[in-house]
């Protein structure tokens, strides 16, 4: 790489400033404060503000509610990082076999990722709704006694069902250009050493693509932790019970909703720790089998 | 190993012919260069051979077997392609391997085989390391190992050269004929580069638009031209092509000037041929070609003299000795070699035999 010697040492500093103010203000700021609060305790009335050490922590660490919580998010992650990218690669690969519309067929596959995430929420809502679901009745003609309002495993399949249809777009866009990275010749190459298509794929085309698989796997976690809040406020509202509050879900909950400030910046902060620990894990571990071209 | 029997083999992309039917028969063992300028439609006929391109009429054989509907693992051939096309997160090892771990082959006679291939191509220190860290000559000799561990009937090569630099070029093309002649393996193999169409081949598919201009030997294609075309391709400097007119034992070029021609095949507009190499410079009151020279090239042991014709727009080209006092400006007269006259119809470009 070419590296560039600036003459003086204002101008290198001046033209980060703009990322590093966006980061300050909108990362290490909020960070801080929610560190700060988390270590303080309110009143219910906000009068009151008292510092109590790791005893937030304390709490919410032995609260059964907020166990539950990290075991939906473990499922809920799991499932919608997996579908997502799992489909996204089976949609990107049948698409490079499309010869006549490719682009169309593109087009229409990148659209799901223009619906904000409450809407689309609200569509698959209102898609399954148990009464009036467009999809609910041939379920329920089929015997499935469908109903993601009262149980909670329809629910949660739901949720995941929508937040991985949103996903799959971007995952898609990003597996199509990692495909078509990978020169045509390798694979009449393989084809001639006799591999049949699928087994060119798993040696060959798999390997390869690791570099965007492994980024996507990266950017899918966290949308699944992060990004996936406005689904789950608008397909069930962390409901049935507590069947599908994610930990994000529960420090809104906790904080904004039944306004225990300590808990949920507590609450936070720990979910900052995990996010770190599960990125560093990943490029730590799983970036190591990454061949990069 | 096998032979590859090309019949009537047309290629057309959505009602465009680009192949317009070859036929040939490249005995068991044989080294068959199919040479083209690009875009003759060469590669397409390599790649129709190894199942990459549909075959639109007309029938392949390897081995004596129909291979039109086969897909390519199962036509028993092995190519090398002119990227190489190495997969780069295998070792020079696994990439070898491949094919053989495909055909589940043991383990002691995938090592044997490997072995035996970096042997000969002095691949041995550099089994272990991934493509991206080996030089270009390397990569080519590493795609050129992973065709022949898999012992093939057919071994097909697309310009394996032409990424490497000149030197490296000549080194290689001595090992490839090498290694045929110590392996017999049945090839094609695909240039546009004349010299090593040349050296390398026991037959020449001379390819220009689609068809097969000439089949021939080597010497064969340089003596006896089958057509204009592959006069001109084969043989560098190429060779000078004059349009004249003829009567019995004179021919008539385009500046007036009349010379005495033995052998002439037929009286009528024609078009004469003769290469640099069969061009010596008249004796003084000889009936020679007048030239003027534009430039002379001088490489040494021979010299290269470029000049028109005399009052006419026609080019010609005469080799010269290394030594020669000639120079830009210098009023020459030139007589071919009658030994080496070739004709050409001026309609079809076809050789007219005298």
């Amino acid at each position: 790489m070419r590296r560039t010697v600036f003459p003086h040492k204002l101008l290198p500093w001046l033209l980060v400033a703009p990322q590093l103010a966006i980061t300050l203000i909108f990362f290490y700021w909020p960070a801080a404060q929610a560190f700060r609060q988390s270590l303080l305790k309110e009143d219910a009335f906000g009068l009151k503000t008292s510092f109590v050490g790791l005893a937030n922590f304390r709490k919410v660490l032995a609260d059964p509610a907020y166990l539950n919580a990290l075991q939906v998010t473990v499922i809920f992650s799991a499932m919608v990082a997996f579908l997502a990218m799992a489909i996204a690669l089976f949609l990107a690969v049948q698409a490079e076999k499309v010869v006549r519309g490719k682009s169309f067929y593109r087009t229409l596959m990148i659209w799901p990722y223009a619906v904000a995430p409450a809407i689309a929420g609200m569509l698959w809502l209102f898609m399954f709704n148990p009464s009036f679901g467009t999809l609910a009745w041939p379920l329920r003609q089929m015997g499935i006694r469908w109903n993601p309002l009262l149980n909670a495993d329809h629910a949660m399949m739901l949720v995941v069902a929508a937040a991985t249809w949103k996903q799959i777009s971007y995952n898609f866009l990003f597996f199509v250009a990692g495909l078509q990275a990978i020169p045509r010749s390798l694979l009449e190459a393989a084809a001639i050493d006799g591999a049949s298509r699928r087994h060119a794929f798993w040696t060959i085309v798999f390997p390869l693509l690791a570099p965007t698989t492994f980024f996507l796997l990266v950017v899918n976690t966290v949308y699944a932790l992060f990004d996936t809040f406005g689904i789950i406020h608008a397909v069930t509202g962390g409901g049935p019970g507590k069947a599908t509050e994610t930990l994000v879900y529960k420090v809104y909950n906790d904080g904004f909703v039944n306004l225990i400030m300590g808990d949920s910046a507590a609450q936070s902060v720990i979910l900052m720790v995990i996010v770190i620990a599960l990125t560093a894990f990943q490029f730590r571990f799983i970036e190591r089998r990454v061949h990069y071209g | 190993m096998a032979g590859i029997t090309l019949t009537d083999v047309r290629k057309s992309y959505a009602g465009n012919q680009v192949i317009h039917g070859i036929s040939t028969r490249i005995a068991d063992g044989e080294f068959v260069v199919i040479v083209g300028p690009s875009g003759c439609g060469k590669s397409t006929l390599l790649r129709m051979v190894a199942g990459l391109e549909a075959i639109t009429a007309g029938t392949i054989e390897i081995g004596g077997k129909v291979v039109n509907d086969l897909e390519p693992r199962a036509r028993d051939i092995a190519m090398v392609f002119q990227n190489y096309a190495l997969y780069p997160h295998m070792s020079v090892r696994e990439n070898m391997a491949y094919g053989l771990k495909i055909a589940r082959m043991s383990r002691s006679e995938i090592e044997s085989r490997v072995a035996r291939a970096a042997e000969m191509l002095e691949l041995q220190p550099y089994l272990d390391r991934k493509p991206r860290a080996l030089s270009g000559g390397q990569r080519q000799r590493v795609a050129m190992g992973r065709a022949l561990v898999r012992e093939p009937a057919a071994l097909l090569l697309d310009e394996p050269l032409s990424n490497l630099d000149a030197k490296l070029r000549v080194q290689m093309r001595l090992q490839i004929k090498e290694m045929h002649l110590r392996t017999g393996q049945t090839t094609l193999y695909v240039t546009h580069d004349q010299v090593e169409a040349m050296t390398l081949a026991d037959r020449l598919i001379v390819m220009n638009k689609g068809v097969a201009e000439q089949i021939a030997t080597p010497l064969e294609v340089y003596e006896r031209p089958a057509s204009e075309f592959v006069a001109g391709f084969i043989g560098s400097p190429a060779m000078n092509i004059l349009a004249v007119d003829s009567e019995a034992g004179t021919v008539t070029l385009p500046g007036g000037t009349r010379l005495p021609l033995s052998g002439l095949p037929r009286a009528g507009a024609l078009h004469f041929g003769i290469r640099p190499e069969h061009l010596r410079l008249a004796q003084p009151g000889e009936a020679a070609i007048p030239v003027v020279l534009r430039s002379v090239e001088r490489l040494g042991a021979d010299a290269f003299g470029y000049g028109m014709v005399e009052d006419t727009d026609m080019a010609m080209v005469l080799r010269l000795p290394g030594t020669s006092p000639a120079a830009r400006g210098d009023h020459i007269g030139v007589v071919p070699d009658m030994a080496h006259l070739h004709f050409f119809d001026p309609e079809t470009g076809r050789r007219i035999e005298a």
